[in-house]
């Protein structure tokens, strides 16, 4: 478990380094995963300590988001004032947003001949 | 004068008002209520039969802010214990190489339709959202902080500060579109007949980031690893966009 921890947080911490040394437009998480990306395909295989690492925190990944949400109570004053355009506004583009990148997905899917046997959702 | 070190009142072994002093300068207290709160919530949506209606960040965070109200905490003191769950999210989105190297191949073969996918959705998003806030008279400010609302916390955070939105805003409009595409999705790409999973779970991490993928890895591990894979582009692309699309707000 350690081992798998301390890589996390290794390429995590290279991640923000090379991304505040650089100056790219990238987040150091993000660049962190594609370092750990390297790191597998270099091993070819995900350890087994990763692996249970990774079934911990990736099935409860929702909770991590918790902390952020509770500061809607900070914004109760606006909320209150402007919940109309916020929350059609939300509620609209989350809709839409997953329409047309699902139908767009599928559709090229289909028209280039990928889709696999039939899944059934 | 009731401190421990008084004579009589410091016999009292339930001293409610010390106790509070402690639990208040100690993490341990929003750390646990963070972990309970999500625990209830996880509960209530398992007796839900899982229903995607019943979520348990929402949950979650209706407990934890009724309660805070409640006893007249502070956000800053709630975070200063709750930091520790928020800091795994950097380790979490590493970790998201792992079902990302599994599914490799499948990958490969369709980066095509991924990023034709990923283009689409990510300029639906900013613009769909800044579009309806903006004719139903929503504010500048308002505006500016909902446009990165589908990129990841921290990401869309450091968006909205770059072109004068509100981060803390921000942040909470970012969960909230979390939590109502990991409502609706599987209704919406069922009525759509959008069959596949890797193309359901691309769909839902482009509109709602790790939420999202959350969703998505509850349902099926293709689909989540799709999510994951989403939502880390759209946070690239979100960064890349949002300054471009602006320019005609």
């Amino acid at each position: 478990m350690v081992h798998a921890i301390l890589a996390l947080l290794v390429c995590q911490l290279l991640g923000e380094i090379i991304v505040r040394a650089t100056g790219i437009p990238i987040p150091g998480p993000v660049l962190g995963m594609l370092l750990m990306l390297g790191a597998l395909a270099a091993l070819r295989e995900v350890p087994d300590e990763l692996n249970a690492v990774a079934g911990v925190l990736l099935s409860h990944l929702s909770l991590l988001f918790v902390p952020a949400g509770v500061g809607v109570m900070l914004h109760a004053a606006r909320i209150k004032t402007e919940w109309l355009p916020l929350l059609a506004g939300l509620f609209v583009s989350t809709a839409l947003t997953i329409a047309v990148t699902g139908l767009v997905f599928f559709w090229m899917m289909r028209k280039m001949g990928l889709c696999e046997a039939e899944q059934k959702p | 004068m009731n401190g421990p070190s008084d004579p009589v009142e410091g016999a009292d072994p339930l001293d409610f008002d010390l106790l509070w002093v402690y639990l208040q300068q100690e993490p341990l207290l929003w750390l646990t209520a963070t972990l309970a709160a999500y625990a209830i919530g996880h509960a209530l949506h398992r007796a839900a039969g899982g229903s995607p209606l019943v979520n348990s960040v929402a949950v979650a965070i209706a407990l934890l802010v009724a309660i805070l109200v409640v006893s007249g905490t502070t956000y800053a003191t709630y975070f200063d214990g709750a930091q520790f769950v928020h800091f795994l999210l950097g380790p979490a989105t590493v970790l998201l190489a792992v079902p990302l190297y599994r599914n490799f191949n499948r990958v490969r073969r369709l980066l095509v339709p991924m990023l034709a996918a990923l283009l689409a959705g990510s300029v639906t998003a900013v613009v769909s959202a800044v579009a309806v806030a903006g004719v139903l008279g929503g504010s500048r400010e308002t505006l500016l902080s909902l446009a990165p609302k589908s990129a990841t916390t921290p990401i869309a955070m450091g968006i909205a500060e770059e072109i004068g939105g509100l981060a803390s805003l921000t942040a909470t409009l970012v969960i909230i579109t979390g939590i109502i595409g990991a409502m609706i999705v599987t209704p919406l790409l069922n009525a759509l007949r959008v069959t596949d999973w890797a193309a359901r779970g691309f769909a839902v991490g482009v509109a709602s980031h790790g939420i999202g993928a959350a969703r998505a890895f509850q349902v099926n591990q293709l689909a989540g690893t799709f999510a994951g894979i989403a939502m880390a582009l759209n946070a690239l692309l979100t960064a890349l966009l949002v300054p471009l699309l602006l320019r005609w707000v």
